[in-house]
């Protein structure tokens, strides 16, 4: 069993942890068109290679980004949401200016 | 002579005591052996050296490895299979017999089957038996099941104990022979603390049984001073008789001993796992008598067994010479050795044998062994040149013997390195392995990593348990050198494959496989290593390929003109080693929860079921009066008053400045501007727009809600909302009190009554409290929180309370309901209640691509907000209409049927819904039920046709979902 190395847990096996995919910053609703958004929502990336992805400890409802290589399913390193989420998102409505 | 007639004098024998003789039954009879005896090596010391039957045709088996790892030594034991003789320690109570045979071990009649091996070519089983028709079930699979396979399962088997065990540990080392010894002491002396698993009874490994000087004194004087040493060491513990079964992420071992699984994590792991001598190939090289010449020293050393009276010797290396030297100090005549080398380099072994006037036969092999009567036991080794391109020249001579030694070569025991993604490669020759590409924090070390020489294998030792300490961040000392001649030169031949015109030139004996299969199976078309195995079964006994992968990879390289390292072997996965399913078997450890009135339900006659984690409490009564009570629930709550444990209803506190900003984004509707002391429905969709839970908001100030949610649900929802907001960064804290909370549905058209007079601090009154209202108050002393609500559609009030005080609420309650005759209810009656209300259950009437559209709840979608969770692709999916919709139906009549959730809408024999909630309503004595059905058909009074389970097709038509009090007068009282 892997162990994943939780920022906020220390090091714990894989199985207290759910994955929830690939880290894409949401592109704003109101502003995207339908083909772009169905993308972004359907499709996933799939990507072979290092790629960051969301991990949450199940047990603390702990969510934090993980980046870990698809390819050797090696996890290089594991950090607090905050550091990549640094400020607050406000959303555009449909008809306010950009 | 009690300790058999074959016993050699001591010092021979290290593991068997000489003043305990031991006493067990094989085969009916009684045979006596000593204290330290495994089952094969008494049976030896016996005589008796059949102890099976193979696989297909039946021949005798017997020793091949004494060291546990092949088929030929599985016995059948009371109530259990497949035990390996060499690894099972006789006893006074062991009852053993031989397996797959018909009539007797010695004289099987199953036997012939070898004479019709023609007609069972390789994959012959893809190809025979399957015409006509239904034939395979009928006539033939009783006849191959009896005639073929292993041990026989005794379903009378008494319950065994097994049990699991975590281990932790710096560094494990696996395998406890010379490499393995000096690793452990390497890392334990820089201070790390080592685990050392051994799977034989003593630690030393080769050791302990094998010659590595012509004097035949090293590796006793050797093994006796590493052992000391690692057994006086403190910070080295010893597994003996374990196996560590396989290699996972990151270290994790599962170390099997006896009963017990230990699940071990290694910071460090270093395998020493040695190397598996692999058969040589010859006709009948499966005669019992034929044995690897590490057998034979094993019998020897470890249990003071003479293996034969006269041996031939195969040496394709210099072991081999080891062999008979070792052979001839026991007092078995060696006859020959005979060495498939046209000029094998002198050595101390090979000058020592001919010091002992030994015959060696250079250049030559054994094209065939000789067999006695009834395939029992060899009675010679025939004997022919070597062409020079590895063929065996024609003619020859027989030489009489009773023990035939097999020492050509070995393969390193790679399975946990390859596990755990290493490669093994191979030199051009085929002769030479190497292990790359191990993961970090793993290691070998001695023979597996090609260190065949003794000196070599504790050079490499040291080195791997200091580089392991160093990793551990340990002071570690310098290294050793390790020589760059590892020993690995000249150890194994690369071609000791002798195949006969005739066959029984056995590659697999678990699954008594022959040269030709292999070759055959390449020239069906299976080229690759993976399809050949597949094909012929090859490597796929209880063996796992340990003795046969070489010999198949070497036969398809040459058979398709690639060399050995290209052609490669099968991936190795876990388990190494049969295991037991008690070893796997184990406790559930599913939690249940139980609210704080559980015992009350209990005491109360509920039948209780699960809701999730939960148990809820189904109904009170009896199970035969199941359908009666459940009816007089929902009457009671529709005529009178009662009430429901709701404590699993999800609760989630929001607050701070952002809550109602972060309720407008995780839900559809609009909570900016939602009062004080009012609640709101609340639905969330997911990203994609579909519908995944509800509730209520219930909001007691600005910046402070207490949010519902499913039972079912509320662990997602909040994991969800704190996913969510890791990304908008609100300022909201969100904190899931669902234990922390119970709860209790009062409701009917009597609950006002019952609840007001246990109330202080507010007014009961309808309008002073309404439909949808929220109070802070006490109730019967108790804090609690009051919410009106109407999912079972009458007047109704939910008390949420500190779950430390749901059994007390619970209880005066029910003493307040007393005068007016009041009930509890269970979520069958619920599930009635609100169903005759049309109100959906999310899980139940909805699916994964369910959109509020499809359930009619657009009135819960706020269209004036710049975003919410789903929002975006709602607006989409409204461009692309869904082609279904959930609508309420009836069934007319008293006698109509009860359709069951799932059964199919179908409209001219297509599909186009399902039924998702069905009942027969108390309350309209009618059958009603949500389903979907098609859109352009969901208009009141359409026909909606259900194909019942039976497949029988029922019309009920359309009807609006509201079916009790569809304005709602009841609830809002």
């Amino acid at each position: 069993m892997k162990i994943m190395p939780c920022p906020l847990n220390g090091p714990r096996n894989i199985s207290e942890f759910a994955c929830s995919g690939e880290v894409a910053e949401m592109p704003e609703p109101n502003r995207t068109g339908d083909e772009d958004w169905a993308d972004f929502i359907w499709m996933s990336n799939n990507t072979a290679g290092v790629v960051r992805e969301w991990w949450c400890h199940v047990p603390t409802n702990y969510w934090f980004i993980a980046e870990r290589d698809t390819v050797t399913d090696e996890i290089l390193k594991t950090y607090p949401a905050g550091k990549v989420f640094t400020a607050r998102r406000d959303f555009q409505g449909r008809d306010e200016g950009p | 002579m009690r300790a058999g007639s074959n016993r050699l004098p001591a010092p021979a024998g290290l593991l068997v005591d000489r003043e305990r003789p031991v006493s067990f039954a094989w085969e009916g009879a009684r045979y006596w052996g000593l204290a330290g005896d495994t089952l094969a090596s008494a049976l030896a010391a016996n005589g008796e050296w059949i102890l099976s039957r193979s696989f297909k045709y039946h021949r005798p088996r017997g020793v091949l490895t004494m060291a546990g790892q092949d088929a030929n030594t599985l016995v059948q034991l009371k109530g259990e299979p497949n035990v390996p003789a060499d690894r099972l320690p006789i006893s006074e109570d062991l009852e053993a017999w031989g397996q797959n045979y018909s009539g007797s071990l010695k004289r099987d009649r199953n036997a012939v089957l070898a004479r019709l091996s023609r007609f069972m070519p390789v994959g012959f089983y893809y190809r025979a038996f399957y015409r006509p028709r239904g034939i395979w079930q009928a006539f033939w699979e009783p006849i191959v099941r009896r005639s073929t396979g292993l041990g026989k399962v005794d379903r009378a088997t008494p319950h065994g104990h097994f049990d699991k065990a975590y281990g932790f540990c710096d560094l494990a080392v696996i395998g406890g022979g010379p490499a393995g010894l000096s690793t452990a002491l390497a890392a334990a002396g820089a201070g790390a603390e080592v685990l050392l698993v051994e799977e034989n009874p003593v630690l030393g490994g080769s050791l302990a049984y094998a010659r590595f000087d012509a004097e035949g004194t090293l590796a006793a004087a050797r093994r006796e001073a590493l052992v000391a040493e690692v057994e006086a060491d403190p910070k080295i513990e010893v597994m003996t008789g374990a196996v560590c079964n396989g290699w996972f992420a990151d270290n994790w071992l599962p170390v099997i001993r006896g009963n017990r699984l230990t699940k071990v994590r290694a910071k460090e792991v270093v395998l020493a796992t040695g190397s598996i001598e692999q058969p040589a190939i010859f006709r009948n090289n499966d005669l019992p008598g034929v044995m690897q010449g590490s057998a034979a020293q094993r019998l020897i050393r470890l249990y003071g067994v003479r293996p034969g009276r006269r041996a031939v010797v195969l040496a394709g290396d210099d072991d081999g010479y080891g062999v008979a030297l070792d052979l001839a100090e026991a007092g078995v005549e060696v006859a020959a050795v005979v060495d498939p080398r046209p000029e094998p380099a002198p050595s101390a072994l090979t000058e020592a044998v001919a010091g002992q006037g030994i015959e060696v036969l250079a250049g030559h092999c054994v094209a065939e062994a000789l067999a006695g009567p009834g395939n029992r036991h060899v009675r010679g080794a025939f004997v022919s040149r070597l062409d020079g391109q590895g063929g065996a020249v024609p003619g020859g001579s027989s030489i009489a013997c009773d023990l035939l030694c097999m020492s050509t070569g070995y393969m390193p025991t790679y399975q946990l390195a390859l596990q755990a993604g290493a490669k093994l490669g191979c030199d051009d020759a085929g002769a030479h392995f190497s292990i790359t590409g191990l993961p970090d924090h793993l290691r070998l070390a001695g023979s597996v990593a090609g260190a065949t020489d003794l000196e070599a294998a504790l050079a490499e030792g040291r080195r791997a348990g200091l580089r392991a300490a160093k990793a551990l961040g340990l002071k570690a000392g310098s290294e050793p050198e390790v020589p760059a001649d590892k020993g690995q030169a000249g150890a194994n031949h690369p071609w000791p494959i002798f195949p006969h015109a005739r066959g029984k030139d056995f590659v697999d004996f678990d699954e008594d496989l022959q040269v030709k299969d292999i070759v055959n199976a390449v020239a069906d078309g299976y080229c690759e290593i993976e399809l050949v195995k597949r094909f012929s079964t090859v490597g796929m006994g209880p063996s796992q390929g340990r003795h046969s992968a070489l010999a198949t990879a070497r036969l398809v390289a040459r058979a398709t003109g690639r060399s050995v390292a290209e052609t490669g072997v099968t991936a190795a996965r876990p388990p190494f080693t049969g295991e037991k399913l008690g070893v796997l078997a184990g406790r559930g450890f599913e939690p249940e929860r139980l609210t704080a009135m559980h015992h009350r339900h209990l005491e109360q006659g509920a039948q209780m079921m699960t809701a999730g984690l939960w148990w809820r409490p189904a109904y009170y009564g009896t199970k035969d009066r199941r359908e009666d009570c459940i009816r007089e629930e929902v009457l009671a709550v529709r005529r009178n008053v009662a009430m429901i444990d709701v404590s699993t209803l999800g609760g989630l506190e929001v607050r701070g400045p952002d809550a109602a900003e972060f309720l407008n984004r995780v839900y559809t509707f609009a909570y900016a501007k939602q009062p004080l002391g009012r609640s709101r429905y609340v639905l969330m969709t997911n990203d994609a727009g579909t519908v995944i839970d509800d509730g209520v908001a219930c909001r007691f100030r600005d910046g402070h809600f207490y949010v519902t949610a499913t039972t079912g649900g509320v662990d997602r929802v909040y994991r969800t909302m704190l996913w969510w907001n890791a990304q908008w960064r609100l300022d909201v804290d969100i904190a899931n009190v669902t234990a922390a909370t119970a709860g209790v549905n009062i409701a009917g058209p009597n609950a006002r009554a019952v609840l007001a007079p246990l109330v202080e601090g507010a007014d009961l009154s309808a309008e002073a409290f309404p439909y949808m209202g929220l109070r802070e108050a006490s109730v019967a002393g108790i804090p609690a929180r009051l919410l009106r609500v109407g999912f079972v559609g009458e007047l109704g009030y939910e008390v949420h309370v500190p779950a430390s005080f749901g059994e007390a609420l619970w209880d005066r309650l029910l003493e307040a309901g007393k005068p007016h005759g009041m009930t509890p209810f269970g979520v069958e009656a619920q599930r009635v209640l609100r169903l005759e209300k049309g109100h959906i259950i999310i899980g139940q009437d909805s699916d994964a691509m369910t959109t509020p559209d499809e359930v009619d709840m657009a009135w819960a979608i706020a269209k004036k907000k710049p975003f919410f969770v789903g929002g975006r692709s709602i607006e989409l999916r409204r461009r692309h209409p869904s082609k279904r919709k959930l609508v309420g139906f009836t069934l007319e009549g008293a006698d109509a049927p009860l359709p069951q959730e799932s059964n199919l809408v179908l409209r001219n024999g297509e599909m186009v819904g399902f039924v998702t909630s069905v009942t027969r309503s108390p309350t309209l004595e009618t059958v009603i039920g949500l389903a979907y059905t098609a859109a352009d058909e969901a208009e009141e009074g359409a026909p909606l046709r259900i194909k019942l389970t039976s497949g029988r097709m029922v019309e009920g038509r359309v009807v609006p979902p509201h079916f009790y009090d569809p304005d709602n007068q009841r609830q809002e009282m």
